[in-house]
């Protein structure tokens, strides 16, 4: 019932046993890999114990090969037995979540006194969840008066800590009073529930808060498996211990989207994963696929389902062991076909080992591996890239094609949480990127490359237009950037606001299309000296000398606040090794380096001649908004 | 289902839920014996039972037990429906 997507591991126990054994480099992907498997509820408890054990035996209490979140819990009941599945499902996502507790109750007096346990544990994420009882359940309970108290929280949480804010909606627990137009009745606890689930999705928006929506989950997966009353008389758990793994799987994924780590590109199989049969064998006519036959239809289904990631910015690739001219033929030929050639910005099918194909596709989009789910109906297949590649994605698929769709909305791999003009544009974007890829084949001479593209770059201060992709793109961009430092959207606006603060947000358009804003730094100037702290850039844009180009808008733009000298320091991520050596290529002299690896460089500004570049460069000075 | 299947299984979740492999399940054995076994544990072991043998126990029911021996009656008895 829960957590389906996972796969089962015959060896499950004895793996966890023997990692009790291994030193704790070795411990940890293990650990990783157990999460990244079923387990019933009895089996989550022991592996949350193990990974406590480790993180507290290790060296300042860090697990390797995981970014350290804290996450706080405030509620008005039972908690303490929600972070273990919290724990294991971040776990899962390369993510070490250190669970604070605020007590019994307490969520009020925690948040508001400064002394508090909370305030000593500054959480970067706080989850609000309050009870059913609670917010609509006691005499002169009221719509209204819920959502002023949550409110009062969100700003009180965005104030003192500038987190990521949680707010769990609430849980239908109220019987009836009326009947299936329980709304005419104002008063009754079952209707306020639905007018605070229904208020908090308007009015979460403006406050930036995200909502852990526990009223559709618990009624998507069934009530009764969430919530039994018995228990909740008993001991105050509102949420069924046994579906605390799905819970704590919720909660973690809205963390790691709130990071940059959903995944982006959904890989597809061929036969029996988009159409039933093999086109190979069957031929055109003889695939299943369309109306008039259930299968068929199921097929046309999940077609339109990976059609809508598409549309809201999911990258979509295929990975088929088939002959290339076999494989497009559907695309091209069959009426039914939902999913065109157009929708598929890279596209692989030939005889090589999937493994060794996902790599390939990984590259050509210039996406990390972890970024990549893979949907393949044959079990063989998912086995060889689990064992090959185990940061992809690649849910267990049911047999019947009608829940493909389902199940890879279940596992939230994609899990979003803003919209922005660009994601929907970022499809045809890596289409096209492609395309350029295969340009980029045909003209050997890369300058006269360069030319052919038609580059135009814009450069401009931050503004309140741009302000919420620059921060999604500062907490999601990992390889290409040079310190990895994460804004909130609030930090970003105060960079606004502050006359020391050099801001810059890239844009870049070529002859394939508007590739948005690519590019982001930040430098503080201090006297006759700046430091840039973030530098970054979208990996689909390497290669085309935008760097020079953003160094010779920041160098002119700190010359005009009167710097004579730019610093510049690279600190070294598990993720950010290709921009190691960028200041000495872009001529800065070494300034020392620290143990951790981190190095510092610096820039003469006087006399600095600007980096010959192959596009125009627009630089707009003052912010529009 | 009798006795002795109940006992080994019911000493299989003891020592799943209170991370103790020298548990055993016997007929006088209570909560105070048993160091992690405190209010919050006892409603993950309650549950954790209800999951492995497919039961549901009523909150009247668990409140009249008094060490692991009531306990498997009841489940024998529920099993045995």
């Amino acid at each position: 019932m829960q957590l389906n997507w996972l796969p089962l591991r015959e060896d499950w126990d004895s793996l966890l046993r023997s990692v009790k054994e291994l030193p704790i480099a070795e411990a940890a992907p293990v650990l990783r890999e157990l999460a990244g498997s079923r387990m019933d509820f009895a089996q989550m408890g022991k592996l949350d114990r193990v990974l406590v054990r480790l993180a507290a035996g290790s060296a300042g209490g860090a697990i390797p090969g995981l970014e350290r979140v804290r996450l706080a819990i405030l509620g008005s009941a039972t908690i303490s037995h929600l972070p273990p599945g919290i724990r294991v499902a971040g776990l899962r996502r390369g993510l070490q979540i250190e669970v604070y507790e605020a007590p019994y109750g307490m969520y009020w007096q925690e948040l508001m006194d400064a002394g508090s346990g909370l305030h000593e544990f500054r959480p970067e994420v706080m989850l609000l969840a309050l009870d059913a009882r609670h917010v609509a359940g006691a005499e002169g309970s009221s719509v209204a008066s819920a959502l002023e108290l949550m409110r009062a929280c969100w700003r009180q949480a965005r104030t003192a800590f500038s987190c990521q804010v949680l707010q769990q909606t609430v849980m239908p627990v109220f019987p009836d009073l009326m009947g299936d137009n329980e709304q005419r009745l104002e008063q009754s606890p079952a209707a306020i529930v639905a007018g605070i689930n229904e208020r908090l999705r308007p009015e979460s928006e403006p406050e930036g808060v995200d909502l852990l929506a526990l009223d559709r989950f618990s009624a998507a997966e069934g009530l009764d498996f969430w919530y039994q009353p018995d228990i909740w008389h008993r001991s105050k758990h509102e949420v069924h211990p046994r579906a605390t793994s799905v819970y704590g799987d919720h909660v973690a994924r809205l963390i790691a989207a709130g990071r940059g780590r959903s995944a982006k590109c959904l890989v597809l199989d061929l036969d029996n994963t988009l159409w039933g049969g093999v086109i190979g064998d069957d031929g055109l006519e003889g695939i299943v696929l369309g109306q008039g036959n259930g299968t068929g239809e199921a097929f046309v289904d999940f077609q339109r389902y990976a059609l809508g990631l598409s549309e809201r910015g999911v990258i979509l690739a295929v990975c088929s062991k088939n002959d290339e001219k076999n494989a497009l033929e559907p695309f091209e030929k069959h009426p039914e076909m939902v999913l065109k050639r157009s929708h598929i910005s890279c596209f692989v099918a030939n005889w090589t080992d999937k493994a060794a194909n996902l790599r390939q596709i990984a590259k050509t989009l210039n996406i990390g591996l972890d970024a990549l789910v893979f949907a393949d109906d044959n079990p063989v297949e998912r086995a060889l890239v689990r064992r090959e590649l185990p940061m992809v994605g690649v849910p267990e698929m049911p047999e019947d094609p009608a829940g493909y769709g389902p199940t890879i909305a279940a596992a939230g791999y994609f899990e979003g949480l803003k919209i922005t003009e660009e994601d929907r544009a970022r499809s045809r974007l890596y289409q096209a990127n492609a395309e350029r890829e295969m340009l980029k084949e045909s003209v050997t001479d890369m300058g006269s490359y360069l030319e052919s593209l038609r580059m135009t770059m814009t450069a401009q201060p931050f503004d309140s237009v741009g302000l919420t992709r620059v921060t999604q793109l500062i907490n999601k961009t990992n390889q290409f950037n040079l310190t990895t430092q994460r804004y909130t959207e609030a930090e970003v606006a105060a960079l606004m606001r502050n006359p020391k603060a050099i801001t810059l947000q890239v844009r870049l358009v070529d002859r394939f299309g508007d590739n948005g804003i690519i590019a982001i730094l930040i430098a503080r100037a201090a006297g006759a000296e700046a430091e840039i702290e973030t530098w970054l850039m979208s990996c689909r844009v390497l290669g085309r000398n935008v760097e020079e180009a953003c160094l010779n808008v920041l160098v002119e733009r700190c010359v005009a606040q009167g710097v004579h000298r730019l610093m510049g320091v690279y600190r070294p991520t598990e993720k950010n090794g290709m921009v190691r050596e960028m200041y000495r290529n872009l001529g800065f002299e070494a300034a020392g380096e620290e143990e951790v690896g981190e190095t510092r460089w610096m820039l003469d500004l006087d006399g600095y001649v600007p980096r010959p570049v192959a596009m125009q460069v627009e630089v707009v000075r003052e912010a529009t908004v | 289902m009798q006795q002795d299947e109940i006992y080994a299984r019911l000493t299989k979740v003891l020592r799943d839920v209170f991370d103790d492999d020298t548990l055993v399940a016997t007929p006088e054995l209570t909560a105070n014996d048993v160091k992690e076994w405190d209010s919050v544990n006892h409603i993950t072991l309650v549950v954790a039972i209800e999951e492995e043998f497919g039961i549901k126990f009523k909150t009247a029911e668990l409140e009249k037990m008094k060490n692991v021996g009531h306990m498997v009656e009841q489940i024998e008895k529920k099993t045995a429906a």
